[in-house]
Formats: C-alpha cells, sequence, structure tokens
C-alpha cells in the first residue's frame, strides 16, 4: 500500500464535513499521530471513516528524532498503536529534536550536521523502523539560525541517513525556500542537489515574511498562509525531477474554508498532471 | 413474587427516569449526530487543542501577571459573589527582587 | 567545545528569555522565532483547552497566566491535549488570580471537559434491558459508568459562570454547584445536580449499590441524567 501520486491535504476536524461531502481532488490525507492517542471520542471515529474513504498518511511531530537523548520508548509504543489501529500507508517524522531532558518544546528545533548527530539520528530512526516494522520517511527542516557547530551539509546529512537506515525523505518545498531564505543559499540549487530517488513524498505550506535584526529576510514556516508563488515554481522543478508523488498541502493556522483548501489541492493536482504529461515526452 | 418497599421505589424511579428518557430521544431522532458538528451552545473546540509542525510569526507576549488584572468578561458579566472583577492590582505578596 | 551540550545550551536559551544566546547565534530575532513558537503555540493551547478562563480574565492577563504556567508547568509529554492537566491546581495557587475565587474551579470543570472528551467510547445499555430488571434485582445492582462520565463539585456557581460564556447563556446566581458531565455522543455536555443526586451519583461511581445510593433520596434525576448521557454501559 502506498500513497497515490496525487493531492492530499493535512486533515483538521473544521474541515471534515467539506472534505467529506466535496473532496474534489484530495485523494489522501495526513494526520499528525499526536491527536489519535487518546482513549476515544470524535477524533479517533473521524479518522476511522476517513481511514474508509482516503488513504492515509501518518506524521509524528513529537518522537524528537534528531535530539540528543534515548527516544521516548512510551511514545514510541502510542505511535505505534496509532499505526497498528488505522494502517497508515505511510509514516514520517522530522529531521529536529523537540525534547530534551523530559521537557517538550511543542517546536521542531534544529541539530548541528555532524558525525556524531548523524550516527544517532541514524540508531533513533532504526529504532522508529523496528518499532513500526517499516520504513518511514524523513522531512527536511525549516531552519531559522545557522548552527555553527554544524560540519556537514543537509542534504548529504539526509543522504546519508536514508543509507544507513534504508528510510525514504519527505521533501517539503516550502522548508526549502524558508530555509534557503533564512541561510541565505539558493533554493533552486538545494532542489537540484536532493536525492530524488528518495522522495516519497512532498509537502507545500504556506510561510510568513519578517526580517531579522539587519533586515536580511526572515521567512517563517507558518502553515497559515496559501502556499507562495516560488514554492509552486520550485515544486515543477521538484516533480520534472523527482516525478510525480504525493503532495500534500498543509495549512494548520488562521486555517482556510474548505472550498479554498481545495483550491491549493487542486493547483497541486494540475502540476502533477503537467508533470505527468512532461514525463512522457 | 413480592418486593421490599425499598426496591419498588428504586424500581418506580427507574420507570419514570425511562419514560422521561423515550421522550427525550424521540425529540431527539430528528437530529443526525453529524460529525464535528456541535450540537447548540456546545463549544466546537470541545476536543481541545491539536498539535502543529509550523512555527509562528507572532511575539510571545511578555506580560508580568503581577502588575495586570483580569480584566475579561469577568468585569462586565454581573458575578454571582455580588462583584465585578477586581479593579487594583495585587501589591500584597509581591515577588521581591 | 564546552561541557554543556548544545542541545542543553539551546533548550535552556529558549526556555529563559534573559539568557543569552546558544554558543555562536548572534542575532535575536531569528532565534526569537523559536522562543515565539514554544511559548505562543502553548499559550494558545491553553487558550483553546481553557475558553472560558480565557474569557474570565482577558487576553493580556491570561497570556502572562500561560507564561508563569509554563514556566512553572514545563510539558512533559508530546502530547498537547494534556498540557493543561495541572493548569486549575496552578490558578488556585497564583495569587494575581486571586480575586477571582471561582477561576481554578472553572478550569477544573474545563478540564473535565476536555478530559471527558477523549475518554474510551463505551455503548450505554438498551433501555430495555434496565426497563426487564426485576425490582430486587435493581436494587442490589452496581452500574458500571461510562469512561467519559466526571463529577464536580465547587462551592461556586461555576457551570453557571460556564454556561453564561456559551451562545445564548444567561448571567449566573449565587450558589455552590454539583455538576455530572456525560457524553452521549461525542460532545460532553454538563449538568446542574441537586445535593441528593450528587451525594448519590458518587456512591454509585465508587461502587456502591442502587439501594444503597437511594439512602440519599429519590434516584429518578440520577438515572434520568444517567439514561439521557448515555452513562450506564454495564450492570453487575
Amino acid at each position: 500500500m502506498v500513497l497515490p501520486h496525487r493531492p492530499g491535504v493535512g486533515f483538521k476536524p473544521q474541515h471534515y464535513a467539506g472534505l467529506t461531502g466535496d473532496p474534489g481532488p484530495v485523494e489522501w490525507v495526513e494526520v499528525h499521530a499526536e491527536n489519535y492517542m487518546g482513549d476515544g471520542g470524535r477524533a479517533l471515529a473521524q479518522l476511522a471513516s476517513l481511514r474508509d474513504r482516503f488513504a492515509l498518511s501518518v506524521h509524528g511531530v513529537g518522537l524528537s528524532i534528531g535530539g540528543e537523548g534515548r527516544l521516548d520508548g512510551d511514545h514510541l509504543s502510542r505511535v505505534r498503536r496509532v499505526c497498528e489501529r488505522f494502517e497508515p500507508a505511510s509514516f514520517s517524522e522530522h529531521l529536529a529534536w523537540s525534547t530534551h531532558e523530559g521537557v517538550y518544546f511543542n517546536d521542531l528545533l534544529p541539530l548541528p550536521y555532524r558525525e556524531d548527530t548523524l550516527a544517532r539520528t541514524a540508531a533513533h530512526v532504526q529504532e522508529v523502523q523496528e518499532a513500526l516494522a517499516r520504513p518511514i520517511l524523513i522531512e527536511n527542516p525549516s531552519v531559522y539560525v545557522t548552527l555553527p557547530a554544524s560540519e556537514m551539509d543537509e542534504i548529504d546529512f539526509l543522504t546519508e541517513l536514508a543509507a544507513r537506515t534504508g528510510c525514504g525523505l519527505l521533501l517539503d518545498v516550502n522548508n526549502v525556500l524558508v530555509s534557503a531564505t533564512n541561510r541565505q543559499t539558493d533554493p533552486l540549487d538545494y532542489i537540484d542537489r536532493f536525492p530524488h530517488a528518495l522522495v516519497g513524498e512532498i509537502h507545500l505550506g504556506g510561510h510568513a515574511v519578517d526580517a531579522d535584526e539587519r533586515g536580511a529576510p526572515l521567512l517563517i514556516d507558518d502553515h497559515a498562509h496559501p502556499v507562495a508563488p516560488q514554492v509552486w515554481a520550485l515544486l515543477d522543478r521538484t516533480l520534472a525531477l523527482a516525478g510525480p508523488q504525493p503532495v500534500l498541502i498543509e495549512w494548520d493556522n488562521d486555517l482556510p474554508d474548505w472550498p479554498t483548501l481545495r483550491a491549493e489541492a487542486a493547483r497541486a493536482g494540475a502540476a502533477l498532471d503537467r508533470a505527468a504529461l512532461d514525463a512522457l515526452r | 413474587m413480592s418486593f421490599s418497599p425499598k426496591s419498588l421505589a428504586v424500581a418506580g424511579s427507574l420507570a419514570a427516569a425511562l419514560a422521561a428518557h423515550a421522550t427525550t430521544v424521540q425529540a431527539a431522532s430528528g437530529q443526525e449526530k453529524c460529525y464535528g458538528v456541535s450540537l447548540a451552545g456546545q463549544n466546537d473546540c470541545a476536543a481541545g487543542p491539536g498539535t502543529t509542525c509550523a512555527g509562528t510569526s507572532k511575539v510571545d507576549y511578555q506580560g508580568n501577571a503581577w502588575k495586570l488584572v483580569p480584566a475579561g468578561t469577568c468585569t462586565t458579566m454581573a458575578l454571582p459573589d455580588g462583584r465585578h472583577g477586581s479593579t487594583e492590582p495585587l501589591t500584597r505578596d509581591m515577588p521581591t527582587g | 567545545m564546552t561541557g554543556r551540550s548544545f542541545q542543553a545550551d539551546f533548550a535552556r536559551a529558549l526556555r529563559e528569555p534573559d539568557r543569552p544566546l546558544p554558543d555562536g547565534l548572534t542575532d535575536s530575532r531569528r532565534f526569537a522565532v523559536y522562543r515565539n513558537t514554544h511559548a505562543v503555540t502553548l499559550a494558545e493551547a491553553l487558550a483553546q483547552g481553557f475558553p472560558v478562563v480565557a474569557a474570565l480574565v482577558g487576553a493580556e492577563f491570561f497570556a502572562a497566566l500561560a507564561g508563569a504556567y509554563r514556566m512553572a508547568h514545563p510539558p512533559r509529554s508530546p502530547l498537547l491535549r494534556l498540557y493543561g492537566r495541572a493548569f486549575p491546581d496552578f490558578i488556585a495557587g497564583f495569587p494575581p488570580a486571586a480575586a477571582l475565587p471561582f477561576l481554578a474551579d472553572v478550569a477544573r470543570l474545563e478540564w473535565a471537559l476536555l478530559d471527558s472528551a477523549e475518554a474510551a467510547d463505551a455503548p450505554a445499555l438498551p433501555p430495555a434491558s434496565l426497563a426487564a430488571l426485576p425490582p430486587d434485582r435493581l436494587y442490589a445492582a452496581r452500574l458500571t459508568l461510562a469512561p467519559a462520565v466526571r463529577l464536580l463539585s465547587s462551592a461556586h456557581p461555576v457551570l453557571s459562570i460556564w454556561r453564561a460564556h456559551q451562545p445564548g447563556g444567561a448571567a449566573p446566581g449565587p450558589g455552590a454547584e454539583r455538576i455530572l458531565i456525560t457524553r452521549p455522543a461525542f460532545d460532553p455536555v454538563p449538568v446542574a445536580l441537586s445535593e441528593a443526586s450528587f451525594a448519590a451519583l458518587r456512591m454509585l461511581a465508587s461502587g456502591a449499590t442502587v439501594g444503597e445510593a437511594a439512602r440519599h433520596g429519590d434516584l429518578t434525576e440520577v438515572f434520568t441524567l444517567l439514561l439521557d448521557g448515555g452513562a450506564i454501559t454495564g450492570l453487575s
């Protein structure tokens, strides 16, 4: 079972009626594992019902895979329970950390890219893959700072992580633009150099535009806006290189009405159609 | 077979409740238990907060509660203990330093 | 390299805004994105879970309250829905909120509603199977209540205050209140209880027989509320 190479949306309960009543081009949904760890209630019932109609991706936000400490075994068990219960086509997590000494920071925090952090992250990815008995996808992060402790390029780090663990990669194209702008590097170069054969899913989302102390652009991955024009352009480039993929629209804050989100998904669908046509040429 | 007066009284309470319940169910049967749509008067956020994997462009407000007074509906809603919210900041028990 | 880890430095600077930036980072506006995300999303999570507390004290006070709570009770779980568990007790011990003596109990009600919403599902016994019970069997029975059932009592009219913040809610009257929460479908429903019914329900919830609970008085209200709430899930 795999995710269709078609548009999906990050599911929000507010969109249940719209999504089920008029899904438009949406063929799959992604949910955060952590929101489906209750004992019962509406969320689980909704997901069970969605599961019958849409392909499902479960996206973890709390495993702290890039963290210095050991993985939280209780939390990994909860993730496994969600996956056993809903049998998603895909499970993904982030190249980031969120927990330090038992405190959960509710954010996806950056790690320096070095041999020791690579070895630790690879061990964590392997532990998750063994617990879930499946390969997972790891997502490139949005970063706001450049860590001087880094000794490796992010793409080299991700490529080596996949080589050591057999995991796939989730390419968040908005994160590419956000991080490249914030690091003052070239997003197109990142897309071109990314290991396209390892990509198993693409994320798109909106960002906010701010500035740092020196007035340099500071993009913030807030998932509260429409997908930016540069990100749509980078998506076309990505699909030309990686071929058609499952493409997700993430809109988590300042939620739009369902027709607005559906229109974003339709735009991703049109990009996928163009890429499929180009692949025939 | 005979039953004690106490058990008959309890059975009578249940019978009355069952009769009242049947009426309630009849009245509600026309309403669909629509997912995600709250009953009238219910808070749609009853499921509580959800996670996000996004950042925020909002700035944390660094207010000091010790220098503030509650200033929401407690100041406008007539409260049962016959007063509104305090209008003076608390000065006692201020942390020193 | 210092003795401390990269992550320890980063975590400390994130939690405590007065700390210097972690080693090698210079732009405070860039690091502030992480600080803000941590602080703002946790404050927003509390505001979503405790909307009546937030409305009662207003946005500015609530933001400060949420910040103080975050420092005292940083989240210990990646499950955001658990983050407010200690909030009612924190409010009770928070001097700047002392002018609103009912605030902690309003928070307890909101927490109970959140907690009930995610409790395990359990089908209610069909009313017909209850109706068919012989009186002495009913008298000796112990009821299994649904996992979503919650009972609260307060010296303040917290349910009335809560209702005043719902659409069409009226101003609250004075007095203590006792509250039953059931979850007939997916939305927890709070109702006010008489003192006698509350006492009887407390006994039933702790495993007493129907006959023992009946010593507190007539059980019609108790049975009606439990039936309407789909809250009787078993008999023994």
